[in-house]
């Protein structure tokens, strides 16, 4: 059937708000009466809290409150855990040690709020921050991953007895055999370090507890508010039905805005209840920097063993991976990072060990990628470094190793970061990464233009990367459609947007099913008087999950809508269109009726009903996968390194997407633009420095850079759509896909276009400094 | 503290406002005039989501005090719109999909139209240039530049 509304370039509802300065964003929200907060935080990384005195900052004229942990009592407790631990199996420990709402005993990263301020305004609490007289003993603190494992590490958990916070194998097939009859086998040492999101909001709470209707209501910039619905009431003894949570316009997430529960997520809200005031938390950048959870630390050793043909036997990984200073998010990560290490290709013997550590860092979380760039990118620097020693061609090496179509269901007999086990849905590689081939021209530049540009003197490079990204897991999300009187469809969700367009790509999905124009669809997301049920925006599954679950729910509506009218028109179903807003019957469309009055007839205000019948023409349905769609996609690029600044101007930029059905290319394209943008900052310009002690040296945009207009290049979208068939929809996600390749990419561009030095890139990121480094010590080494 | 009384003219209207020394525009534009379009994103001058016009040229309002501003004129993103007719550059970005979550977008919004208001046809280097001041982490830019330069062509 051809789709009307869905894979159309509709242009986005809620547009004309954000254009104009009339979205609502956290910290536009003003209640009278309203009080600010403002945090002490630790300047140590490791430090024990010997005493704290809040006498003077408390005298301070406009201050409201001060709270240290010793102030909350029992209320005082550590956060809940945010993922599901880990099934208790061999080979898996996992200690679960989740963030405190604040320092009681011992600091453990730098920035980790000590003490809250309340006061008459956040002049007054950033002063009276001033005012606390903290006195900390600092201890050695544990920045580097292996130091950190190592005998007679400083503990950042004193009550283990290591800093191993978990320890996991999977294994597929039998490696150890493939190595043996392996004619190669590359050994290497790779490193992934840290970056942050830096959504340009930071992050947000406002909490206004109502004593006379005992109704607390959070406006908070998170990803999931019914989790944190369902949390906040948990925590402060409260029924679900008391507590509201908006996430309202949310200025990126990327990841750490999901579920993290914050300290200051809980505290805000109990400081609002035991103040019986509406209190206003706005996170400063420096915050941001120090208090919002980052990611990508990893220490692999890696194998890769491989036949003279270049096929993969076999791939064996143990890798460290920093979890920071606790572990609320569980295994997640590195769980993804093992489930993207053997990338798209089929892979018979896999062994992946990892040990998650503590350190004395930020908390790490998932980050637009989460776990999945890393995987990506320890397979493809194997092999490119094979194809190297092999003498085969960079893409042909992956063509020869790609899984095949006829493969899908593809099941990897691993477990994925649901701990269930890890199954490609569906596929098609090769034309995919033949379409960026094409588009990039890869022939006609390797064979001619290269050569001419090189004889000019020109450092050129071409880089080609395919990958994998698993999207859209569980459990599950729901939604009610309810077409409204005034012929317009109302529609709500429980996920958060951060700017994904759901106000457009959902009410297209609407509008497919029920005829209307996609601007008289009305969705609400974030708010959790709205739905009730949910569990939020993240692992790229808003447009699978919620999109499948409006999907059913409209559907249905569509069957009550047509059930309806064809008692009032009195033409059999089969005969019916919807159209226009308007039900009619396809010979004589003047025959009709309009959604609106079909609405009022369905909820008749006298009169009797038949049995059974539901009031108005509405719909809850719920959708939850059996488990994730798998997309696939592949980057090319042409850069031009400068050899006297190391900068890299990228004079071409290719995706081809394979995210399934395609819900509306404005909105996809603009997603994978900027998943390349974060993608670029990761691969050359974004690195959290920590010192050995703990101590972030870059906390700000001026030192730490993200790609401003002036860096991204052009980027050309290419299509491929291989349905998945776990949902009705046929969708995969794509919100993380940009970003998944590009350290890789760059990394092999980088040695390509330095084809007559011995460069071997085994570490991201990399910035032009460190590749300056890279090459004074390569020279060094000839 | 000192307060100090402000004449602003903002978006077109006169307006009269008391500030503390240490206030700056931005926050007297967000927390007294409740112009909350201008959005705060780092209060550094690193990020550019707080631009606005003043006097006709894009500033980090949160780099400037409300002191400063006596006499001055101010346009926020509140103010690009006529009577229920976007500008051109709040039409194209629609069109050619230049917003996502939209907390960058009144900056870029204020530098867009404050380059096309100094140059009519810019390049697409003149575009980068004039929108290097203001971050973003949804877009890649990709769109934006594209809306920037549909606006060239409408206006």
């Amino acid at each position: 059937m051809t789709k009307k509304f869905i894979g159309k370039r509709v242009k986005r509802n809620e547009d004309p708000r954000l254009l104009t300065g009339q979205a609502l964003f956290v910290d536009d929200v003003e209640i009278p009466g309203m009080l600010h907060a403002a945090f002490l935080r630790s300047d140590y990384a490791h430090a024990r809290l010997l005493s704290i005195d809040v006498s003077a900052a408390r005298q301070r004229p406009g201050v409201v409150a001060v709270f240290t942990a010793e102030d909350m009592g029992e209320d005082w407790q550590p956060g809940p855990p945010l993922v599901s631990p880990p099934p208790t199996a061999k080979d898996v420990i996992f200690h679960s040690r989740r963030q405190v709402p604040l320092v009681k005993d011992k600091v453990r990263h730098a920035g980790e709020a000590i003490a809250v301020v309340i006061a008459e305004s956040r002049y007054i609490a950033e002063d009276a921050v001033e005012d606390i007289l903290v006195e900390l003993e600092p201890l050695e603190a544990v920045s580097d991953l292996e130091k950190s494992l190592q005998e007679g590490s400083t503990l950042v958990h004193d009550d283990l007895e290591s800093n191993l916070a978990a320890h996991l194998i999977q294994k597929k097939g039998d490696y150890e055999a493939a190595r043996e009859k392996a004619d190669l086998v590359i050994t290497r040492r790779i490193v992934t370090d840290r970056g942050a999101a830096a959504a340009m909001e930071n992050r947000g709470i406002v909490a206004h507890w109502d004593e006379k209707s005992q109704h607390l209501t959070v406006w908070d910039t998170t990803q999931a508010p019914i989790p944190i619905r369902n949390g906040l009431a948990a925590r402060l003894g409260l029924s679900a039905n008391q507590v509201r949570v908006i996430a309202p316009f949310v200025g990126g997430g990327f990841g750490p805005k999901m579920m993290m529960f914050y300290p200051e997520e809980m505290l805000i809200p109990w400081a609002s209840m035991k103040l019986s005031r509406p209190i206003k938390w706005i996170e400063d950048r420096r915050e941001n920097f120090y208090a919002t959870t980052q990611e990508r630390g990893q220490n692999h050793d890696v194998e890769l063993a491989l036949s003279r043909d270049g096929h993969i036997l076999g791939l064996k990984d143990v890798f460290l991976h920093d979890t920071g200073a606790y572990d609320p998010y569980g295994l997640t990560i590195p769980l993804n990072t093992q489930c993207h290490l053997m990338g798209p290709y089929d892979i018979e013997n896999f062994t992946s060990e990892v040990s998650v550590v503590f350190t004395n860092k930020t908390l790490v979380t998932p980050v637009r990628g989460a776990g999945r760039p890393q995987g990506i990118f320890i397979i493809e620097r194997l092999l490119d470094i094979a194809a190297k020693e092999l003498g085969i061609d960079q893409v042909e090496i992956r063509k020869r190793n790609l899984i095949p179509p006829e493969a899908f269901p593809y099941e990897h007999k691993i477990i994925d970061q649901a701990f269930a086990p890890l199954v490609l849905d569906s596929g098609n590689y090769w034309p995919v990464m033949k379409k960026a081939l094409d588009m990039i021209g890869y022939d006609q530049f390797v064979k001619e233009e290269q050569p001419r540009l090189r004889a000019e003197g020109k450092y050129v490079g071409i880089g080609i990367t395919p990958f994998i990204e698993s999207t859209g897991v569980g459990p599950y999300e729901g939604a009610r459609v309810t077409v409204e009187a005034s012929g317009k469809v109302f529609v709500a969700t429980g996920v958060g947007t951060q700017g994904q367009g759901h106000f457009t790509t959902f009410a297209q999905i609407v509008a497919e099913q029920l005829g209307v124009a996609v601007s008289d669809v009305r969705i609400v997301t974030g708010d959790t008087t709205e739905f009730h049920w949910g569990t939020g925006t993240f692992a790229s599954r808003g447009a699978v999950v919620a999109g499948n679950a409006i999907h059913a729910s409209a559907s249905i509506v569509r069957q009550k809508v047509l059930k309806l009218a064809c008692k009032i028109l009195e033409t059999p179903e089969e005969e019916l269109e919807l159209e226009c807003g308007l039900v009619r019957v396809a010979d004589t469309p003047h025959k009709s009726i309009s959604l609106g009055e079909l609405a009022l007839l369905a909820n008749p205000l006298r009169g009797a009903v038949e049995p059974g019948t539901e009031p108005g023409l509405e719909a809850t349905a719920y959708f939850g996968p059996q488990y994730g769609a798998t997309a696939f996609g592949t980057h090319a690029m042409i850069i031009e390194i400068d050899p006297e600044t190391m900068m890299i101007a990228i004079k071409r930029y290719i995706t081809v997407e394979d995210c399934g059905t395609v819900l509306n290319p404005l909105i996809l394209e603009g997603q994978i633009h900027g998943g390349v943008s974060m993608g670029i900052g990761n691969a050359y310009y974004e690195k959290l420095h920590f010192d050995e002690n703990g101590q972030l040296l870059n906390a700000s945009f001026a030192d730490y850079l993200i790609p401003s207009a002036t860096e991204m290049p052009r980027i050309e979208v290419g299509h491929v759509e291989t349905t998945s068939p776990l949902n009705e929809l046929g969708t995969k996600g794509v919100g993380e896909a940009g970003t998944i390749p590009v350290p890789a990419l760059f990394s092999q561009a980088i040695e390509n276009a330095l084809y007559n030095r011995e460069l071997e890139i085994l570490e991201t990121p990399l910035s032009p400094n460190r590749l300056f480094e890279l090459l004074v010590n390569e020279e060094k080494s000839r | 503290m000192a307060f100090h009384k402000v004449n602003v003219t903002i978006n077109g209207e006169m307006e009269q406002v008391v500030v503390p020394s240490n206030m700056t525009l931005m926050r007297m534009l967000r927390e007294i005039l409740a112009f909350t379009g201008t959005k705060n994103g780092c209060s550094a001058g690193e990020c550019g989501a707080c631009t606005v016009l003043l006097n006709g040229e894009p500033v980090n309002s949160c780099m400037v005090l409300a002191v400063e501003c006596d006499g001055t004129e101010i346009i926020t993103v509140e103010g690009l719109a006529g009577d229920k007719q976007l500008d051109p550059i709040q039409e194209a970005m629609i069109q050619e999909g230049g917003v996502q979550c939209g907390f960058c977008t009144p900056g870029i919004l204020i530098s867009s139209y404050a380059l096309l208001k100094r140059n009519p046809n810019p390049s697409e280097d003149e575009i980068r240039e004039a929108l290097v001041g203001n971050l973003c982490r949804c877009t890649g830019y990709v769109r934006i530049i594209e809306s920037v330069k549909e606006a060239a062509k409408r206006s």
